[in-house]
C-alpha cells in the first residue's frame, strides 16, 4: 500500500506531525530505527526498577495547544511543576530560588539587598520579551526574500506587532536579542551567583558561553514556555520524559496511525525530483505520497538523500549548518537521596535544579575549554532529582538523578571520543558532585554516561546537538535550517522536515512538528482541523 | 545674547568635521581642545628621544567622503603614501602570505587554488554586503516610531538598495548579518594565515572574539568605509595621523572655526533646562546657543553635564553603554629595521597565525587577564617616513590584542606582562628584534583612557557592537545626535556610525543641528 | 520573631516587631500578605474597627511599609531630582506626600518623605525600588539604603488620638499636620509625626524594634478609656477610600511592574499633578510631563464617582452613553460616615463630558445581578473633617 505520509523518526516532533496528519484523515506510518520510540523525549529502564529520562529531562516549552489538540492528558500525559533551584557556592554557602515571591526576595537579600529588589523588574522585562516572541512559535516563518502574498502578509503581521510596542520597548527588545546574557544581567544584578543562576537558561544546549552575544535570546528560548500558565516555569513529565512521546504515540494510534520500531531508514527514495517513500535498512520499501523527516537536517539530506538530487547551494548550506554538540549527561540510579552540605535541611529547592557554578566567569571558562576541544575541567552541571517529586520512577526511597553537563565537545581535540575520554568526563563530573556531597559516590547503584558521541549514535543527533542545530541568529527564523527552506519544505517535492532543525528549534517544544503539519495540510489542500490558535494572553 | 552659535568640545576628527560643517553654513563656532594640539585619537607625539609615534591610530581605514571632498582636505595638505597598504599574514616559519589591493584583492604566497578561489568569492561577497551598508554611514539613525523626524523617503531608498542585491545575495546577507566571523572563515577557507588575518581584522578595536556572534558585522562595517574613493582601504597618510588632524584643523579654520587648544572644559552649564554654554577648568565661562560634544558621550553626560540634568533611565542607559577597550598600543624605537623573516617592511605585518589564535588571545581579557600569546598588527611608519626616527633607525607601531581594560592583577603588573608577551611574540616572528629596542612605550586600554579620554580605552568611545549601533548608539533615545537636554548635541565616535578617523559622526551631527535650526 | 536568615523559607512571610500583640489580638485569625509581612486583615470586626478610626482611636501596625533612608550632603538635591516635589524646600521636622516617575513621566510609586535632618530623609512607600533609588543617586553625594526592618511603626488614628497620646504622656498639642517631633521613650526615642492614611486626625509613631511591644502596651493602656483598638487592613482601606487616597498597584500600576505598556499612568492622569514643582529644576520625567501638559496628550483621568444606591461598584466597567467603554473602577465602597456610595475610577478623558454609566455585577446568592447605573464625577476627598487640620487638636 501507499501511505499518505511516512514519517522518519518517532521523536516528539515526528509524532506531533503524525498525530495532526492522522487526525486530518491521512494514512500515516512512523518508522523508527530504535526498538523503542521517543527520540530525545524518552524514558528507559536501564537499571532494574529505575526509569531514566536519559536525554531531555524537564519540560516547559511543550506547547499546551498541542497537548490539547492531540488530547495528550487523555493518553496519560501529566506535567508536574517543580520547586525552584539552588546554586551551591564555593565558600560553602548557597543561593536558593523559591517559587514563593517573598522567600525569593529574602534569599536574594541575604546576598545583595539591591538585587533582592531588582528581580521583579528583571522578570517583568524578560516576560515582556517572551510575550512578543511566543506567538511566533506556532507560525511558519516568512521568507523575506519572497514577494508571495503569504510571505508579505506574514512580514506585515510581524511589522505590525513590532510597531504596536512603544518606541522605548522596541529599542530594548532589539538590544536584548543581540546582546550577551552576561552584559544583560550586569544591567540588573551585582551578585555573581545571582547572575550565574539566571544565566543558566542562556547556555543550556548552546555552543556559546554566557559572554557570547546572542545568549540573551537563548534565555528567552528557555523562558517562553510555561507550566499551566506559569510563564517561565518548568516541570517534570510524570513517569519521565518518555511520557510525552508515549502519550503522543497513543494519541496517534487512536487516530489510526501506525508506528514501526526497529525500522531504520537507509535511504529516502526519490524519483524525478519527488519522493516516493523510504527504503529501510533491511531493504523493505515503504511507499508514501510524502515523506516527513524528523531527523536533523544534516542527517536527512547528507545521509539519506542522494546528493545528486539536491541543488549544490543547498547541500553547501546544509553542510555548513552548525550542529556542534555542547553537552553531555550522566544518568544515575541512587541508593538514597544525596546530602549536599551547603543546602539546609528541608529546603524545598532540593526538588528543583541544583548547580555548582557560582559565577559567570566559571561558566565562561567552562566554555573556553569546549572551544579548545576539551570537556570542561570545571563543568557546569544542571542536577535534578525528579524522584523527589515523581514517585513512579524508582523503588521507594531510591532516586534517579539526572546531571546535564556543559560543556562537552563533539570531538576531543579533533578526534572521536574514546571510552577512556568518556570515563574521564564522568569522573570529572562525579568528583565535582562528590566535593559538594561527600559520600555521594557510594550511593551510585548504576550510571549511564552520555557524551555527544552517544547522543549521536543512539538518538541520531548529529554531533550530539540537542537542538538539532545551534540557536544563533544565522540559524533562527527564516534562516533555519537554510535560507529559502525555512517553511518545512525541501528541494525535493513531497519531502518535508519537521524536526528541531526547523523553526522554532529545540527544547521538546513540539512546535516544529505542528508547524510542519500545518504546512503539509495546507499544501495538500486539506482543511486544517483541530489545530487550535496560539494562545494569546491579552 | 551669546556671541557664539556653537561651542564644540573636543578637537578630534569628529569635533573638527562638525565644527567645519557648521562654520561653512555661517555659524560662529569655537572648538575647545584640552590637549596642546587638535587631533584626539589622531594626535601623535614623541615617545623616545629622537623618535615620534604615528599616534594612537597608525592606519586610516576610512575618511568620510563628504568630509574629505567638501572640506577639500587634499588642499589642506592631506596626502597618502598609499591607500591600499599591502598586508602580510606572517608565518612563524617565514612562509608568509601577502595580500595586495583593497581587502586582499590579490594573494601572493603558497596557498591552494581552492583557497584562492574561495577567498576571491568570499571577499567579493563581503565587499558587496559592505557596499550595501555604506550609505547608512551618512544617515541620521532613524527612530523606531511613527514620530516625526525620520526621512522615510531616504530610508526607503536605502532599504531598497539592500533588497536590490538580488535574491541569493539578500538571503545570504540576512543569514550572515549576525553570524560570527570564525564560522564563516572555517566554512569557506582552509588557510590558517588568511583566516587568522581576517579574524584579526574583524575584531580589531572591538571587545569580541572571532567566535562571538555578530563579529562579522564589525568587518562589514569597516569595509563599508572608504578612503579617497577606495572601499576597504588601508591608508597611510603622509606625515602620519597628525597630518590628518592638521588638515582637518586647517580646513576648519579656513571655514571660520576658532580652535582653542590647551582648554579643558570643566562643566556644561544649564539654565532652565537649556544648555547655555560651558565653564572651563580655569573658571572662565563661555556662552553659546548650542554646545556640541565630540568627546565620549559617557564623559559628556555623566561628568560634564551630570546626571541631575538627566532622567534616571537615560542616565542608566548611558552608564550601561559598554566601553571596554581590548587593544593595547605598542611603540618601539629600534636601532635598525627589524627583519620579519623576509616580509616586506612596507606592508602591514599581521601576527595572527590562525583564527583560533585570535580567539585564544581574547579568552583571558574576559577575566581581566593578559593573554600569553597576543595577536597584533605591526606597521613600521619610519619605513615610509624617514623623519620619524634618526637616520637608519626605526619606529615600530603595533596594535596588540587583546589587553584587559580592568586587569585583576593591577595596572602596572598587567602592562609589564602585556609588554613581555608582545615582545616575545614579536621576537618569534622577527628574531633579534628585542636587541634592537632602544625605547618602548606600551599603552594599555586604561592608559589610553587617561591620555585620550576614551572610556575603558575603547577607540570608538563605546564599543562598536550590534546592540550599540545605529539607533542604539550611544543609547536609545539619544541616537539622533541630540542629547536629552535642549541645546546639547553629541557628535563623537560614540554616536553613529562610530569611530575610525572618519569624521562621519561629527559631519552627521552638524547636519542635524543645521536641520533643527531651520525647523 | 526572627529565624536564621538561611532558613527563612520555614517562614516565608516576615513578622513585624508587634506580632506578639497583633497575633494575640487577632481573634478571627485573618491574615494577609503586605510586602512580604504577615499583616492582620481584620482583628475582630471590620465595622467596629472602622468605627474606631472615625469615632475613637485605632492602632495599625505600619511596619511592612517599605522605608528608605537618604543621607549625605546631596540628599535633598537627589530627592529633588527623584521626586515630583521640592524636597529641598521641606524643612527639617517636616513631612510631605510625594511621588516619583520614570523617564516617560509614569508613576513608579507614591509615598511620604520625612526630613529627619538637614542631610537626612526617610522615604516610605508601598513598593520596592532600591535599584532605581541607587541608580538615581549616581552623581550625588548621598547614601541610599533600605531600612524597613530597622523601624517599628504604628499608626494611631481617630478623633481621640491626640487625647490618647496626651494620656500616654506625649504632649502633641503644638504639633501641626505634616510635622513631627521627637520624644524620649523607654531606652530611646520616639518620633511622632502628625500623618496618616485615614483622612482624619491621627499620628504615626516611629521607634526601634526593641521598643515595639513596650510602645504597643503603653498606648493600649493609655487609650483604654477612649476605646482604642487594633484595626486591620480592611477597615483602613475603607477609611482611605473615604479620604480619597490612592494605593500603588491597587489604583495604578507601578510603571516598573507593568507588563502591558498601556497600563502606566502619569501624575496628570492620576490627578496628582498638583504635586509637581515645575520650577525646582530638572526631575525625573519632567520633559515627558511637560510635553504631556503642553500637548494635552493625557489619555486618562482619575476621578471620584458618585454611584446611586448602596451597591459598591467594585470592578465595574464604566461606559459612555451605556455603549462605549470609557474606563474602569479601581476601588468602590459604601461610605459609612459620609453615607455615600462612591468609586475611584480611570476614565478616558475624551469621555469625561459624556453621560457615564457603571456596569456593576453584584453577587447575590451565587448569582450576579447586573446593574447599569448612571454615575457622576465628584470631588475628592469624600470625607474631609475640620478636626483633621485643627491645631491644637480638639479634645474629643
Amino acid at each position: 500500500m501507499t501511505w499518505d505520509a511516512v514519517i522518519i523518526g518517532a521523536g516528539h516532533n515526528g509524532l506531533v506531525t503524525a498525530g495532526y496528519l492522522a487526525r486530518a484523515g491521512m494514512k500515516v506510518c512512523v518508522v523508527e530505527k530504535n526498538d523503542w520510540i521517543g527520540g530525545a523525549a524518552v524514558s528507559r529502564e536501564l537499571f532494574s526498577g529505575f526509569t531514566y529520562s536519559n536525554c531531555s529531562y524537564v519540560s516547559s516549552l511543550f506547547r499546551p495547544e498541542i497537548m490539547r489538540d492531540l488530547e495528550l492528558p487523555k493518553h496519560g500525559l501529566q506535567i508536574l511543576p517543580y520547586e525552584g533551584g539552588a546554586v551551591m557556592m564555593q565558600d560553602g554557602g548557597h543561593l536558593g530560588m523559591f517559587r514563593d515571591h517573598d522567600a525569593n526576595r529574602r534569599e536574594f537579600a541575604r546576598h545583595s539587598p539591591r538585587d533582592a529588589e531588582a528581580y521583579d523588574r528583571y522578570a517583568r522585562d524578560v516576560l515582556r520579551h517572551c510575550r512578543f516572541i511566543r506567538p511566533l512559535l506556532l507560525r511558519t516563518p516568512p521568507d523575506p526574500s519572497s514577494f508571495r502574498p503569504r510571505d508579505l502578509a506574514e512580514l506585515a503581521w510581524l511589522g505590525k506587532r513590532m510597531f504596536a510596542l512603544s518606541e522605548a520597548q522596541m529599542y530594548d527588545m532589539i538590544r536584548f536579542w543581540t546582546m550577551s546574557i552576561s552584559d544583560f544581567l550586569d544591567e540588573y544584578f551585582e551578585h555573581p551567583t545571582i547572575k550565574a543562576y539566571q544565566a543558566v537558561a542562556s547556555i543550556i544546549g548552546t555552543a556559546l558561553g554566557p559572554m557570547s552575544p546572542g545568549t540573551a535570546y537563548v534565555l528567552l528560548h528557555h523562558a517562553m514556555g510555561d507550566v499551566d500558565g506559569n510563564v517561565g516555569a518548568w516541570g517534570f513529565a510524570r513517569g519521565g520524559m518518555g511520557a510525552i512521546t508515549r502519550a503522543l504515540a497513543a494519541s496517534l494510534r487512536a487516530a489510526g496511525g501506525e508506528i514501526r520500531t526497529g525500522s531504520g531508514v537507509a535511504k529516502i527514495a526519490v524519483r524525478g525530483g519527488r519522493t516516493t517513500g523510504v527504503v529501510l535498512d533491511n531493504g523493505d520499501e515503504i511507499a508514501g505520497r510524502r515523506v516527513i523527516s524528523n531527523m536533523d537536517v544534516k542527517r536527512t539530506f547528507l545521509g539519506h538523500v542522494d546528493e545528486a538530487e539536491l541543488p549544490g547551494d543547498f547541500v553547501k548550506r546544509v553542510r555548513a549548518f552548525k550542529t556542534r554538540g555542547s553537552s553531555g549527561k550522566l544518568n544515575i540510579a541512587l541508593d538514597a537521596a544525596p546530602k549536599f552540605t551547603a543546602l539546609p535541611e528541608g529546603a524545598p529547592f532540593i526538588k528543583g535544579d541544583l548547580h555548582f557554578t557560582d559565577s559567570i566567569e566559571r561558566m565562561e571558562r567552562a566554555y573556553d575549554d569546549w572551544k579548545a576541544g576539551h570537556f570542561s575541567r570545571d563543568p557546569f552541571q544542571d542536577v535534578m532529582i525528579p524522584t523527589m517529586i515523581d514517585p513512579t520512577m524508582t523503588p521507594p526511597g531510591k532516586h534517579f538523578m539526572s546531571c546535564f553537563v556543559q560543556y562537552a565537545p563533539p570531538k576531543i581535540e579533533g578526534q572521536d571520543w574514546t571510552d577512556a575520554d568518556r570515563d574521564a568526563f564522568a569522573k570529572t563530573c562525579i568528583d565535582q558532585i562528590e566535593s559538594y556531597a561527600p559520600g555521594f559516590r557510594d550511593l551510585i547503584l548504576h550510571m549511564e554516561v552520555r557524551t555527544p558521541r552517544e547522543l549521536e549514535a543512539e538518538v541520531g543527533l548529529t554531533e550530539g546537538n540537542i537542538f538539532q542545530g545551534e540557536l544563533t541568529f544565522d540559524q533562527l527564523l527564516f534562516n533555519r535550517p537554510v535560507p529559502g527552506y525555512a517553511q518545512y519544505r525541501s528541494p525535493i517535492r513531497d519531502l518535508w522536515i519537521c524536526g528541531s532543525s526547523t523553526h522554532p528549534g529545540g527544547g521538546v517544544m513540539g512546535a516544529p512538528g505542528r508547524n510542519a503539519a500545518a504546512e503539509i495540510l495546507r499544501d495538500a489542500k486539506m482543511p486544517v482541523k483541530e489545530m487550535s490558535d496560539a494562545y494569546a494572553i491579552p | 545674547m551669546p556671541s557664539l552659535d556653537c561651542i564644540v568640545i573636543g578637537g578630534g576628527t569628529n569635533g573638527l568635521a562638525c565644527a567645519a560643517r557648521l562654520a561653512r553654513k555661517g555659524r560662529r563656532v569655537l572648538v575647545l581642545e584640552a590637549s596642546g594640539a587638535p587631533g584626539g585619537g589622531a594626535a601623535g607625539g614623541g615617545f623616545a628621544p629622537g623618535f615620534r609615534s604615528p599616534g594612537l591610530a597608525h592606519i586610516v581605514h576610512m575618511i568620510d567622503p563628504r568630509v574629505a571632498d567638501i572640506l577639500a582636505l587634499d588642499r589642506h595638505g592631506l596626502g597618502y603614501h598609499t591607500i591600499s597598504l599591502a598586508s602580510t599574514a606572517l608565518s612563524a616559519t617565514g612562509d608568509h602570505l601577502r595580500l595586495d589591493g583593497a581587502f586582499g584583492a590579490s594573494l601572493t604566497g603558497t596557498i591552494s587554488a581552492e583557497d584562492r578561489a574561495a577567498w576571491a568569492e568570499l571577499r567579493a561577497r563581503l565587499m558587496r554586503f559592505a557596499a550595501a551598508l555604506a550609505p547608512f554611514r551618512g544617515l541620521t539613525p532613524p527612530r523606531l516610531a511613527r514620530a516625526p523626524g525620520n526621512d522615510w523617503a531616504q530610508l526607503a531608498r536605502l532599504g531598497l538598495g539592500v533588497r536590490r542585491m538580488g535574491k541569493t545575495d539578500f538571503r545570504e546577507f540576512l543569514r550572515m548579518f549576525l553570524i560570527n566571523v570564525w564560522d564563516v572563515l572555517n566554512d569557506e577557507l582552509t588557510d590558517d594565515r588568511l583566516k587568522g588575518l581576517v579574524a584579526f581584522d574583524a575584531t580589531l578595536g572591538s571587545w569580541l572574539g572571532p567566535r562571538s556572534p555578530n563579529s562579522l558585522l564589525l568587518l562589514l562595517n569597516r569595509l563599508s568605509g572608504e578612503v579617497a574613493g577606495q572601499q576597504g582601504a588601508l591608508a597611510l597618510p603622509k606625515g602620519g595621523m597628525p597630518a590628518v588632524a592638521a588638515a582637518l584643523a586647517s580646513a576648519a579654520e579656513a571655514a571660520g572655526v576658532t580652535i582653542r587648544t590647551g582648554t579643558a572644559v570643566a562643566r556644561i552649564d544649564v539654565v532652565g533646562d537649556k544648555v547655555i554654554g560651558v565653564t572651563l577648568a580655569n573658571g572662565e565661562e563661555l556662552r553659546a546657543h548650542r554646545v556640541v560634544s565630540a568627546i565620549s558621550p559617557k564623559t559628556t553626560l555623566l561628568s560634564l553635564l551630570g546626571p541631575r540634568h538627566l532622567d534616571t533611565g537615560a542616565t542608566m542607559r548611558i552608564q550601561h553603554q559598554k566601553s571596554r577597550g581590548g587593544a593595547a598600543k605598542l611603540h618601539l624605537a629600534l636601532s635598525a629595521l627589524p627583519d620579519f623573516m623576509g616580509a616586506d617592511p612596507k606592508t602591514r605585518l599581521v601576527i595572527a597565525p590562525s583564527a583560533d589564535h585570535v580567539e585564544r588571545a581574547f579568552n583571558p581579557v574576559k577575566y581581566g587577564e593578559v593573554p600569553a600569546a597576543p595577536v597584533m598588527e605591526v606597521v613600521i611608519p619610519s619605513a615610509f617616513e624617514p623623519g620619524l626616527a634618526p637616520d637608519g633607525q626605526h619606529v615600530l607601531s603595533a596594535v596588540v590584542q587583546y589587553a584587559p581594560h580592568a586587569p585583576k592583577a593591577g595596572e602596572d603588573a598587567a602592562r609589564a606582562a602585556m609588554l613581555e608577551a608582545t615582545l616575545a611574540t614579536l621576537e618569534t616572528h622577527a628574531p633579534g628584534v628585542r636587541k634592537l629596542i632602544v625605547g618602548q612605550k606600551m599603552l594599555m586600554p586604561y592608559d589610553i583612557e587617561r591620555r585620550y579620554g576614551m572610556p575603558g580605552g575603547n577607540w570608538h568611545h563605546g564599543e562598536l557592537s550590534v546592540e550599540q549601533m545605529l539607533f542604539l548608539r550611544p543609547a536609545s533615545g539619544m541616537a539622533q545626535y541630540a542629547s536629552p537636554v535642549p541645546g546639547l548635541w553629541l557628535a563623537s565616535a560614540g554616536t553613529h556610525p562610530g569611530g575610525g578617523i572618519s569624521g562621519a559622526s561629527g559631519w552627521n551631527a552638524a547636519g542635524r543641528i543645521l536641520e533643527e535650526a531651520r525647523a | 520573631m526572627k529565624v536564621e536568615p538561611r532558613l527563612h523559607f520555614h517562614m516565608p512571610l516576615q513578622r513585624t516587631p508587634f506580632h506578639a500583640r497583633t497575633s494575640a489580638a487577632n481573634v478571627l485569625n485573618q491574615w494577609g500578605n503586605w510586602s512580604g509581612y504577615t499583616t492582620a486583615l481584620v482583628f475582630e470586626d471590620e465595622a467596629m474597627e472602622y468605627s474606631a478610626i472615625r469615632n475613637a482611636a485605632s492602632l495599625y501596625d505600619l511596619c511592612p511599609m517599605v522605608k528608605y533612608r537618604f543621607t549625605g550632603p546631596d540628599a535633598a538635591a537627589c530627592l529633588d531630582r527623584l521626586t515630583l516635589r521640592a524636597a529641598s524646600r521641606l524643612s527639617v521636622g517636616g513631612v510631605h506626600y510625594t511621588a516619583w516617575c520614570d523617564d516617560a513621566g509614569k508613576f513608579l510609586d507614591d509615598g511620604t518623605l520625612f526630613r529627619l535632618g538637614p542631610e537626612d530623609f526617610r522615604l516610605c512607600c508601598q513598593e520596592r525600588h532600591l535599584p532605581w533609588l541607587i541608580d538615581s543617586a549616581l552623581g550625588f553625594d548621598v547614601r541610599v539604603r533600605e531600612e524597613t526592618e530597622e523601624v517599628a511603626a504604628l499608626s494611631l488614628q481617630g478623633p481621640c488620638s491626640a487625647v490618647v497620646l496626651q494620656a500616654a504622656g506625649f504632649d502633641v498639642s503644638a504639633l501641626k499636620p505634616f510635622r513631627m517631633m521627637s520624644l524620649p521613650f523607654g531606652d530611646g526615642t520616639l518620633l511622632i509625626s502628625r500623618t496618616g492614611f485615614t483622612g482624619d486626625l491621627g499620628y504615626e509613631l516611629w521607634t526601634t524594634p526593641d521598643q515595639a511591644l513596650r510602645l504597643w502596651d503603653h498606648l493600649t493602656v493609655a487609650g483604654r478609656p477612649w476605646g482604642i483598638r487594633p484595626v486591620g487592613s480592611s477597615a483602613l482601606n475603607l477609611a482611605r477610600i473615604e479620604a480619597g487616597f490612592v494605593i500603588t498597584n491597587m489604583d495604578f500600576i507601578a510603571a516598573h511592574q507593568a507588563v502591558r505598556e498601556d497600563r502606566t499612568r502619569s501624575p496628570i492622569e492620576m490627578a496628582l499633578d498638583w504635586m509637581i514643582d515645575w520650577d525646582k529644576g530638572h526631575f525625573n520625567g519632567r520633559r515627558a510631563l511637560l510635553a504631556e501638559r503642553e500637548g494635552k496628550t493625557s489619555r486618562w483621568a482619575f476621578v471620584g464617582l458618585d454611584v446611586p444606591g448602596n451597591v459598591p461598584a467594585t470592578g465595574a466597567v464604566i461606559y459612555a452613553g451605556k455603549t462605549k467603554e470609557a474606563g474602569f473602577v479601581t476601588a468602590a465602597e459604601w461610605l459609612p460616615t459620609a453615607k455615600r456610595n462612591v468609586a475611584l475610577a480611570h476614565i478616558e478623558r475624551k469621555y469625561l463630558k459624556s453621560d457615564l454609566w457603571a456596569d456593576i455585577y453584584a453577587l447575590r446568592e451565587l448569582q450576579y445581578a447586573r446593574l447599569m447605573l448612571p454615575v457622576t464625577v465628584t470631588e475628592r476627598p469624600f470625607f474631609n473633617p475640620a478636626r483633621k487640620r485643627a491645631t491644637p487638636p480638639g479634645r474629643f
